[in-house]
Order: C-alpha cells, then structure tokens, then sequence
C-alpha cells in the first residue's frame, strides 16, 4: 500500500471520527491539535483503523502513537 | 483486528450524511422518519456515533418527537461511555428515544447517593458487572460449600443493590448476567472444580438469574448472548487493558441492540404479530405452481425438513403467545386447503389469527391484518422470503418490523430469533401459572423415565397412529420411504415416483401409510405396507417398510392386525408375505413369525434365502398392541 493510499484512508478515517468533513489531517498533527482527540476517540481511531487496514496493533504501539504520522508508518510497515 | 457480531437481520445501512442532508429541509415528521429508517439500518460504531449525534443535535433544536421516552442510567464496574451512541440509536430502532446516563465506573454503591444522578431521576438503572468484579477469587481448591458461599454473597450485594435503586432513585433496576471471558484453569475440569475463576462466574450467572426472577427484577443476559455469538467478538483483552472497554467499540451496534430490546420489552414496545407469508417461507415451492404434492415440506427432503423446523419454532412461538398472521400472494382456497389437507404442515389453520391470501399488494394486507387483530402495524413483524416485498412494506410502512431473511430455510428461525422482536422480561400472572403448566411436564418426563414395563411406556407414549391409502399430497414420501428405507424393509423394491401414484388408484391393491405422533411430537410418515390380491382368497404383502425412528413401538403389529382387518373386510381368507434377504434387513428376517405367519413354500423364481409365510385369518391372534395406539384409519 502506497503512503498516499494510506493518507486517503486515515484522512476519511479521522474525518468519521471527528465527524468534520473537512479535516485535512497532517503528518504533525496531534491531539493536542483537534480538541475531540481524547483517549475515548484515540481507541475509536485505532480500531477504525485496525478495521480499515486489516491489521492489529500492540498496546505497546497503541501508546506510542501520538501524530497522525505516527499511525501512517506504523500502518505502512503492518501492510508491507 | 475484530470482527464485530453480525446484525444479520437488519438491512444494509444507508448513507448517514446524505439521507440527513436530503431531508434537511423537510418538515418535523419526515425528519424523525429519515432518523428512523437510518437507525433501521446495520449501521457500524462509528456511523452510530454519526447518526446518534445528529439525532441529539435534532432534538435541542426542534420539538421533542412523538416517540416513548425511557431515562436510563448505567451502573458500570467497567467502561461503558463508548457505548452509548450506538445504544441510543437502537432504542430509536424500537421506538424509544433514549436518554443515558453513566454513574461514575466502580461506584455501584456510591452512586445511590450522588445527588447527580438523583436529579438525572432515571427510569431504569442497568448494573453492569465484569468478570474481575463479580466474584472475589478463590483457592481452586475451594470446595463447593466455599463457593457457594462466595457466589451466595455477591449475588446478595447485587439484591441489596437493587432495593437501593427502588428506594432511593425510585428506579426500576435492571440487572445483568456477567461475561465469562475467566479463562479455563483445568481446562474441562472447570465443569467439575467449583472454586476456579470460570465456575465461579458461571454459578453466580446463575444464581443471579435466580435472585432477579426472584425480587421480579429484569435481566439482560448478555452471558447467553455473547454464548451466541462467541466471546472473540465482543470482548478485546487488549482494550480490557488499555481502556477497561469490556466490550469492543465495533460490537457496541449488537451490545446496544442487545440492551435496547430489554428495554424497549420494558416499555411495551415489544412486537406481537408474526405475520408470514407461504410460498418459499413456510414450504419450498409454490403451491400455485407445485401443487399439494410438489411442495417441500416436512420429511422428504432437507428443504422441507428446514421449513418444517421454522414451522415449529413459529408454532412454539405462538404457544407463547405471539400471534400468528399469513400474508400471502395466493389464491385463498388453494393456501388454506395446505394448512387443512396437507398432513406434512406442523401449523394448522387454526393456528392463524387472521389470513390473508389474495393477489392485492402486501401493505395492504399487513393494514387489514393490524385493524382485523385490533392492534397498530407497530406490533406486527413482517417475515418473507421475497426482498423486493420487504423492500415495499419498509418503505409504505416503517413501523411494521421486516427482518431481513436469509436465502437458505434452515436459517430462517435462529434468524428471527436473533432480531429479538418478540423480546419479554416482565412476569405476569398466566407465565406462573405457564411455569405450574411446565413443572406437571417435568414430572410427566421423569415418570415415563423411571416407566420399566414396556406396555406402560408405550402407553404412556400416547401414541396416535393415523392410517390411510396412498394419495397425491404423500406420494413423494412414500416413494422416499420405499426407496430409502433398507433395514425394516421386506422385500426391498425399489420404486418411482409415477409407480406410487399409480398404486393411488388401484382399488384391487390395499395401501397402509401410517403416521405416528406421540407426546413429544409427529414422527410423521414412517411405514408403508402395500398388499395384493393373489388368488385363492389371499392377500399378499409386496412392499413393507418401517422408518428405523419408531421401532420398538409395536407398530408393525398393529398394522399386521389392521391389515388383517382390511383383508377380512374385503374377502380374503388368507395373508401371505415374503422375506427377500439383504445385507442390511436382517431385523425382519423373523418378523412374519414373530406376527404368527406359517412357514409356506418358496417358489422356484423366488430370490436365493427368500422365505414365504401364510397366516389364514381364521388363525390369526388376538393381538393387543392396537390398544396402544388412538386410531384414525381411513383405508
């Protein structure tokens, strides 16, 4: 899957979640940046993606995701 | 990644953004409508979440809709915010918009007292336990008198919890059965070990199922449900961790649908009405088309075996008090002549409240249904095979429930079941005395198992044994037992279709097809005999068959002794049968003797081993096994 595929897909990904159809996620942007990025939406956002991309992350990985550039690389390497 | 429990029964979910959208500008009524349809939908957790907050922003703004209300707060030892949105939209699934509330997690007996919750004044308050807070651990090697103890204890703090809430919230509790996600620690062993984790939870599932029937409280027993659906679907032990999710946020569609009709059965929103229709949903076929005989249901084929099983279960449901309704694209007569003539059909036409078989369109019928039944089209659900009826009904009447069907019938009643429409948690007088009705049951079992003589069992077996001739409507099963059949089988000659029916209007031959019901249920179709005239006064036995289900039952004596009758009736002074031996009939090879034939001399075409047997009528015994069986002969 190409880094842009896996763009296309968390951008309709976090817009469903954050119910804004205009969200334009970038790689740098965090939950600090979107106020409804809380620990309730940071799991709907991993397993919307789990479901999406058809992969499984750790706990440990759930964690260490804080960007949004951190959830394309870890994707990246899970589908290659 | 997980994959969520199916919501199989309901229809492939609609654009959320652009119905809304669509119906922006309309007025109030077909807003509320565009909502419901959505919520009809198999939506997933996040376009619950999309619906659900769409829905709320509706209702600040705009008149509260004319729908039930229900306030419920959640007394949870785990986190359950996640799982509200999708909860909400399958109460407006039922008809009930839904207000909810969480008390802080973990403080069950803390929260009768928050003042917060007092003034959110809940209707109902559900108690949700998990597998870590249900029951405190103990050795494995804890007796049964320590567990018990153990189990005794926590259910006894759940029944003060709920008195709390009647009394201090003034709220209906709402109990629940807790997940058992413990993992085994003998493996199967855990059956017999009552201290482990696994047979701690199980005993206190049970025991609170016991306690709530007791103190009349309601239960959601998401146990049994989650015992359907495997636990790998609902439960994530790494969100466990994470987050104390107990259930998974993609399977929060089925936990709120689970929830919600426990609470929508609370509110009386529970359907009333099965209304089904015919051709392909209670038999295989088109009786218009296939005619009597053409149609698959009941013994036969695995089809009609299928459609014979729905039968049941809509007859079972009926039993309970579901009313039973046909909508059907027929002519009248040739539908109803099924239910009264069809001797395969497990539902009579008795069993229907109202009947309504013509070639007007379906909404039409379902109006007349509800106005002949005096109830509103939101207690009927809907049940047919045919999507494009279903598609009509749901869009010219939404408040009738249409379930999706799935093509194949052997699916069809665990389908219904899995829609919960006809969901009931309240206690009323008739389910006591229903129960009384089921302890006389119990008994009856119990009495026939510990029966040793052999005549009392049989007796006790109520055994109604119908015999008639060969006709249209059994001529594929008999042509099925006669070709299928090889241990109770005398002679062993196969046949066809076209032969059976040709034996139907022979009036020279005697046919016997013989059904048997007894207590537990119709064994339907299970012997056919089918005899001759040859010469000298005798009858001869050419075909005899038994299905290997009722063997033990005295049934071929009594068709010996009706055979007799039949022979006496017509002239004969003589009954003769042969035995052609097979690898696998040798449990008739002394059956003529056993019935009082003589031996008589084989003929030289006769097959190698065959035997031939005589019993003149004037010989034959007095033979009491007839006394076993209520008669109905027609022969």
């Amino acid at each position: 899957m190409t880094e842009a595929e896996i763009h296309a897909t968390l951008t309709r990904i976090f817009r469903e979640v954050f119910d804004d159809p205009t969200l334009v996620p970038t790689r740098a942007m965090a939950a600090a940046d979107v106020p409804e990025w809380d620990s309730f939406n940071h799991v709907n956002l991993i397993v919307a993606a789990e479901m999406a991309f058809g992969v499984r992350f750790r706990p440990g990985e759930i964690d260490g995701m804080k960007n949004v550039g951190d959830f394309a690389d870890l994707i990246a390497r899970k589908t290659a | 990644m997980m994959r969520p429990p199916d919501l199989a029964w309901l229809p492939p979910a609609e654009p959320v953004a652009e119905m809304l959208a669509a119906s922006r500008e309309a007025g109030s009524d077909a807003r509320l409508a565009a909502f419901r349809r959505l919520a009809g939908g198999d939506l997933d957790f996040l376009a619950c979440a999309k619906l659900d907050r769409a829905f709320a922003a509706w209702r600040a703004e705009a008149a509260e809709p004319a729908l039930p209300r229900l306030r419920l707060a959640v007394l949870a030892t785990h986190t359950v915010d996640h799982l509200f949105p999708a909860l909400r939209v399958a109460a407006l699934r039922r008809g009930l918009v839904l207000d909810v509330r969480a008390a802080p997690y973990g403080q069950l007996r803390q929260s009768l007292t928050d003042p917060a919750l007092a003034s959110f004044a809940p209707d109902s308050v559900l108690v949700l336990r998990d597998t870590d807070a249900a029951v405190p651990p103990l050795p494995p090697s804890a007796g049964p008198t320590a567990a018990q103890a153990a189990v005794a204890a926590a259910v006894a703090e759940d029944a003060a919890l709920w008195r709390g809430i009647r009394d201090s919230l003034g709220a209906l509790p709402i109990a629940a059965t807790v997940i058992e996600r413990a993992p085994p620690l003998f493996g199967h062993g855990d059956a017999t070990v009552p201290g482990t984790p696994a047979a701690l939870l199980r005993r206190y599932n049970e025991a609170l199922r016991d306690a709530a029937a007791g103190e009349r409280v309601p239960v959601a027993d998401l146990a049994g449900a989650v015992g359907r659906v495997g636990l790998d679907r609902v439960h994530d032990p790494r969100l466990w961790h994470h987050a104390k999710q107990e259930v998974h946020p993609a399977a929060a569609p089925w936990w709120g649908d689970q929830v919600a009709r426990v609470l929508a059965a609370l509110r009386g929103l529970s359907r009333k009405v099965l209304v089904l229709d015919l051709d392909n949903t209670l038999w295989g076929g088109v009786i218009g088309d296939d005619g009597m005989a053409g149609i698959r249901i009941g013994q036969g084929s695995a089809e009609g075996e299928a459609h014979a099983a729905f039968q049941r279960h809509c007859r079972a449901l009926r039993d309970r008090g579901v009313l039973l309704a046909v909508s059907s694209k027929n002519d009248r007569a040739t539908a109803e002549a099924v239910f009264d003539a069809h001797p395969d059909m497990v539902l009579r036409r008795a069993d229907i409240a109202a009947f309504e078989a013509d070639w007007n369109d379906k909404p039409a019928a379902l109006r007349r249904i509800a106005a002949d039944l005096g109830l509103g089209l939101n207690a009927l659900v809907f049940f047919d095979d045919n999507p494009s009826e279903r598609d009509l009904v749901r869009r010219t009447l939404p408040e009738v429930a249409v379930p999706e069907v799935p093509d194949d019938p052997a699916l069809f009643a665990a389908r219904l079941a899995d829609a919960g429409l006809f969901e009931s948690v309240a206690f009323t007088e008739e389910d006591a005395s229903r129960s009384d009705l089921y302890a006389a049951n119990v008994e009856r079992k119990a009495a026939e198992a510990t029966a040793t003589d052999l005549t009392a069992f049989l007796r006790d077996l109520d055994m109604r044994l119908s015999v008639r001739p060969v006709e249209a409507a059994t001529v594929p099963r008999v042509a099925q037992l006669l070709n299928k059949t090889n241990q109770f089988n005398l002679t062993t000659r196969r046949t066809t279709e076209a032969a059976v029916s040709a034996l139907a209007a022979d009036q020279s031959r005697v046919t016997l097809c013989a059904r048997l019901a007894d207590r537990f249920g119709d064994n339907g179709l299970v012997s056919v005999l089918i005899a001759r005239p040859a010469g000298g006064d005798t009858l001869a036995v050419e075909d005899w068959v038994m299905s290997c289900r009722v063997l033990g039952r005295r049934l071929e004596d009594a068709l010996a002794a009706l055979l007799a009758e039949e022979a006496a009736r017509r002239g004969a002074r003589a009954l003769a049968g042969l035995h052609v031996p097979t690898p696998r009939n040798g449990l008739v090879a002394d059956l003529y003797p056993r019935l009082g034939f003589a031996p008589a001399s084989a003929r030289p075409d006769d097959p190698p081993g065959a035997t031939r047997w005589v019993l003149p009528l004037d010989r034959r015994r007095a033979d009491d096994a007839l006394a076993l069986f209520r008669l109905e002969v027609d022969a």
